[in-house]
């Protein structure tokens, strides 16, 4: 356990390391929080905008929501950080059947 | 690392919530737990975009009679931020920074809390003024599972992050308590991975038609 920690030598340096290194990821953060946001708003402006058609719209917000879980899923919940390789093999599974039975189900009303 | 072994500020290793057995099994587990919820969750979506819009007469409101752009537009923020503020906590779980971290979970539950409020107020109008509910049609029935079930989930989450809070108020941080925290903070970012797609799916592509 302990070759996890940052080991100089001096307890003291290694914690201020470790804090700049988590107040950078924070700034990450929250820069890909306000993309968030701003994907958010962009997807609201587009449904609600009249000019656009369904047939770009639905698409198009799809899109958008697929980037902005993308988001959530490596910076939120840390997935882009090391020893996330069984946590992506069970979400991408789970999303995979989860796709499979959205297809089915649609193309079961649509024929 | 022993998990109850008392912690100070110098002794707090980097990665607190992966540290003990338990804790690493609680991670794995969680995930494939949230693997499943994907599953299900799915199959949710599968069904609200089968059933969408089917009513048994033409007098009954439609996906695009019944939601609006304002309302949706508060809830998405206010999941949305509240999934900031739980980044926040754990920010300060990992600098072994206990009531900061009390401290944003508090506002984290807050915001859920507000999400909460909203979701019931919109249903109840829904119900009242549209005669949409549970039993009117199978859009009816497709709608409140998939976007109740997202609620029961928020109810969940809030519970869960408060429990843990209360539990934990005079114990401060520990190697056996910080996995807890992380994994339901997990919990709460997977709502609202699952959330951005009920407005988009839901909610946008409902007013689009």
């Amino acid at each position: 356990m302990a070759t996890q920690q940052p080991n100089s030598g001096n307890p003291r340096v290694d914690i201020e390391y470790r804090r700049k290194k988590s107040a950078e990821e924070m700034k990450h953060q929250v820069i890909t929080f306000a993309l968030m946001i701003f994907l958010t708003i962009v997807a609201f402006v587009a449904a609600g905008y009249e000019g656009f058609s369904g047939w770009f719209i639905v698409p198009f917000i799809l899109i958008l929501a697929l980037v902005q879980v993308i988001f959530q899923l490596y910076y939120f919940m840390h997935m882009s950080h090391k020893g996330h390789e069984a946590p992506a093999m069970f979400l991408y599974s789970g999303a995979f059947v989860g796709f499979i039975t959205i297809i089915a189900f649609l193309t079961v009303i649509w024929w | 690392m022993a998990a109850e072994q008392k912690m100070t500020y110098e002794t707090w290793p980097a990665s607190p919530e992966k540290q003990t057995l338990e804790a690493k099994n609680k991670f794995l587990g969680f995930w494939f737990f949230l693997g499943g919820e994907t599953v299900l969750f799915a199959s949710l979506f599968a069904t609200y975009l089968a059933l969408k819009d089917k009513v048994p007469s033409s007098d009954m409101a439609l996906a695009k009679d019944l939601f609006e752009i304002p309302l949706a537009f508060i809830m998405t923020m206010l999941l949305l931020t509240s999934s900031l503020t739980s980044v926040y906590a754990m920010y300060h779980m990992k600098n072994f920074n206990f009531k900061k971290m009390q401290l944003w979970l508090g506002i984290t539950v807050l915001l859920g809390l507000g999400f909460l409020g909203l979701e019931i107020y919109e249903f109840n109008h829904y119900v009242h003024e549209f005669h949409h509910s549970f039993t009117s049609s199978a859009f009816g029935s497709a709608f409140y599972t998939l976007v109740g079930f997202h609620g029961a989930h928020v109810a969940f989450g809030l519970l869960w992050i408060t429990t843990l809070m209360i539990r934990n108020s005079k114990r401060g941080l520990s190697l056996y308590n910080a996995p807890k925290f992380y994994v339901a903070s997990l919990y709460w970012h997977f709502i609202d991975v699952v959330w951005v797609f009920i407005f988009t799916v839901v909610y946008l592509m409902g007013m689009v038609g």
